[in-house]
This record gives C-alpha cells, structure tokens and sequence, in this order.
C-alpha cells in the first residue's frame, strides 16, 4: 500500500474559454475506513488562483498553511497579488526543497492571470511530489484516481468550453472516474473560475 | 534540524526525511516522481552543435506529458537535454544557469561549454547519485564546439555524438550507421531527427515530437517541436454534455466584481457649473 493511498483523494483541473475550473471529491479516509465526507483539498490562494492538494493529509494541512505564509509574505514584498504562473513556481521550489524527505502531494493549480490588455487568460498547471512543473493547456490531474482520470478527461475534453459546459464536463469527468476508485469519492467540489466570478458547487454523488 | 525560525538557509530541508524513512522501514513504499524515461541526443556538426530530445514525461507507466520540454537553456550559446528524474534535471540545469551568469558578470566573459560541464559534475558528485539528473551538454565557446554527457554519479564523457536515456540504445544505432564527420546543417539536423524518431517509435519511455535546438558560434536556433509524427487527430464527434446533466447539491457565487454605492446623506448637491 502506498502513502498516497492512506487518506485517498483526487483532483482535476481543466481549461475553458476565458475561465478555468479545478474540482476534487471529498473523501478523507483511514486506509479502507472512510472518516469523513467534508474533507476539503481545494483552497483559495488568491481570488482568482486556487490551489488542490490531493495527497496525504497531514501535508494537505501542512501544505496549506505554508503555501498561506509564503504568498503573504510575496503579497507584502511585493505590494500585488500573485499571478498563477509565480505561484506555481512558489509551489514547485517549495516542493523540490523537500527532495529529500518529500511532502506526499501532488499539487494542482488553476487560475486566471492577467494580460496586459486587461483580459485574463486561463492557466493550469501540476506538479509531481518533488515539484517538477507540468503546464497543460488542456487538463491535469492528480491523486489515487489520477490514472482513471487521464483517460475520461482525454474523452470528454474539448477547447474552449463556455463556463456551464466546463462545468459539464469536469463534474462528469471526476464523477465516473472516482466512482471507479475505491480510495476517492464521497461527495464531490467543483469551483469555476471567471473573469467576474466563482461558482463553487457540491456535486450529487455515490456515498459508497 | 528543526528551527524555530520561519527563515532558513540556502539548500535541501531534511524535516520530513526521519518520518519517510520511518513509513518506508514499516514497508510502506514511497511513491514515484515523473521521470523522463526519455531518448535525448547531440552531435557535432561542421558549423556547431545539434541537441535532439523527445517530448514525453512519463509516471510509471502513465504519460504524465505528452509535450514537455526537454532542452534547457544554461547560457544564450550552451544547451542542456535532460533524462531521468525530472525535477532534478529542471532544477539542477536551473541551478547551474544561474550560476554560469554569475560566473559570466564576474569574469566578463562568455563562460565555456566546460565550465558547466564541470559545476554539473561536482553537484551531481557532491550528491552521490541521488539527483537522478542524465543530461547531454552542448554548446559552442571561443575554443569552439563541445559536446559531453553527465551521468547521474557525476562521471562525463566527451563525444561527437552522444544519446541518453531510455532511447539511448535505439537513437545510437542510428547514429552508428548515419553519423559522419563534417555534416552541414540539413545533414545534422536529419541525423539527430532520425536518432529521436528511432527513440520515438521503439522505445515506450519515449513518445510525440522531435525538440532540436542548433547552437552555432553567432546563433542559437530552438526549434521547438520541429517534427511532429504523432498529432492527435480531431474527434469525428463532440463529447459533450448538455446543460443540467450533472445534479449538485449547493451553490455558491463569489462576486469579484468591485461595487460601490453612493447615497447622499442630506443637504444640496454641491453646484457644480
């Protein structure tokens, strides 16, 4: 049994046209006992950048509160928001000073940044639990489902989904493939992010 | 070593590594990064140097990205490919292009190929093997063309014609039967897409596209994606749902739009003609 596997847990993150989503179940379990059904993995960096921590969940917590710390930290040095793609070069040096001794997460990131235009433009990114950085212009995904969610999102998936059929489409994709994992479910979380708002959903689901 | 500061210095934090040797003793495995189980290559050529990598990343036996990058930049005239694990490769190259700048303003001049050769084997040696970093350097200096390939231990070789990787073998044949001294440019080029294809097509750790990258005394040319024989074809049909197929339970909108009211509280507004 791997480590990844103790409290379970799953994330996706997809592009859309101007808007992003990121969605997780919300299962915390204790190896095959399920604990709870309210177990948030998925945090709001900024207004427009959230953060899924699928992975171990004393480092779901630890995580959470670092990565809180460090981009305050920025936000006062710096006197502006963080844009998603610093973000995500936040979270991959964080992860790789812990090469040795890792964190056992697998971080994804969905945001909007911003375009000199004043537009926003959608950015998703994961990286592994050393923090090796992968930007995909379509979806990433993360956690024990992580393999089940591969092959449904390259299904469903297609380019510039308006925000009600990216939502559609994520829910879709992380209801069947967690239905399909017995370490993730319970209850799911879906936030679609856009240039005026958040939409965060609870998702009808299998309780089993 | 625990502190109490939230402040710590340069290099890796051990904190969790008594509690992961901990669960690894109570035979639970550790889980496995992404690696680049990977076909990367360089040769040399009349003009300079060409460096040849494929674009897949791989977690066991899931393609974790179908079109990563592979090339990295150290300085404007020298280029990296890197194999094996891949954080380690992305932020070790990192690493020593940062340091090869430093190294460029201290001296004022343009650093040589060897330079990073040798702060690329020092770290890798100082670390005993356990970055997994396999790279391929290329470059071109003011002592003309190099090439070389670090191995994770930190022992190097210096080669017209090099590949890693777990497409090492198959990019090799093609090199041993096609490479000559003195290529030009179309020749080279054609060399190193073939050693990449072969990497491509016989090796599983290996997949999508051909990255080259040509690196000249006056020029270096990135040519990202230069070949690519495994496109994805359109979906003959859309997938997708209608609206109102998935059933939710709660919602929630948080606005972010910034509005305000103003409400004048009592007397005449102010005259403003």
């Amino acid at each position: 049994m791997s480590i990844m596997e103790y409290n379970g847990g799953s994330v996706i993150a997809m592009v859309g046209k101007d808007c992003v989503a990121i969605a997780s179940d919300l299962r915390l379990g204790n190896q095959a006992l399920s604990i709870s059904s309210n177990f948030q993995k998925i945090f709001p960096v900024t207004d427009r950048i959230y953060l899924g921590l699928p992975g171990l969940a004393t480092d779901v917590t630890t995580l959470r509160e670092r990565f809180r710390y460090r981009v305050n930290m920025y936000t006062i040095k710096e006197e502006r928001e963080i844009e998603p793609e610093t973000f995500a070069h936040l979270v991959s040096s964080t992860l790789y000073e812990h090469r040795f001794g890792q964190y056992f997460i697998e971080p994804v990131i969905a945001g909007l940044s911003k375009t000199p235009s004043g537009g926003v433009k959608p950015f998703i990114a994961a990286t592994d639990i050393i923090g090796c950085l992968n930007f995909a212009k379509d979806f990433v995904v993360a956690g024990t489902a992580s393999s089940k969610l591969f092959g449904v999102a390259e299904g469903l998936w297609e380019p510039d989904l308006e925000p009600e059929d990216l939502f559609e489409t994520i829910s879709q994709s992380l209801l069947n493939a967690v239905d399909r994992d017995a370490f993730s479910g319970w209850g799911a979380i879906v936030h679609v992010i856009t240039k005026d708002k958040v939409t965060t959903r609870t998702l009808k689901g299998r309780m089993d | 070593m625990p502190s109490a500061s939230p402040y710590h210095g340069p290099g890796f934090d051990f904190s969790n590594a008594v509690r992961n040797s901990f669960l690894q003793e109570k035979g639970i495995p550790l889980p496995k990064a992404t690696s680049t189980g990977t076909t990367i290559v360089g040769c040399i050529y009349k003009d300079g140097v060409i460096l040849g990598a494929d674009t897949r990343a791989t977690e066991g036996p899931i393609v974790a990205d179908k079109n990563c990058e592979k090339i990295h930049f150290i300085t404007e005239s020298i280029r990296c490919c890197g194999a094996g694990t891949a954080a380690d490769t992305e932020f070790t190259t990192a690493s020593i292009s940062s340091n090869m700048e430093l190294h460029a303003l201290s001296t004022g001049r343009q650093p040589r190929v060897v330079t990073a050769m040798t702060m690329l084997k020092q770290y890798l040696f100082r670390h005993q093997g356990h970055i997994g970093a396999a790279l391929v350097l290329g470059g071109v200096d003011a002592t003309g063309p190099h090439l070389f390939t670090v191995a994770p231990h930190g022992s190097t070789d210096k080669l017209p014609y090099v590949t890693m990787g777990s497409g090492s073998l198959a990019a090799m044949a093609v090199f041993e039967t096609g490479w000559k001294p003195n290529m030009n440019r179309e020749e080279g080029l054609a060399l190193v897409t073939a050693a990449i294809s072969a990497g491509i097509f016989n090796d599983l750790g290996s997949g999508s596209n051909v990255d080259a990258c040509v690196i000249t005394a006056t020029h270096t040319e990135m040519l990202r994606n230069f070949v690519k024989p495994n496109e994805r074809v359109e979906k003959e049909r859309k997938y997708g749902f209608r609206r109102g197929t998935t059933a939710w339970k709660t919602e929630n909108i948080r606005s972010l739009v910034v509005s305000e009211e103003v409400t004048p509280v009592g007397g005449e507004a102010m005259d403003t003609d």
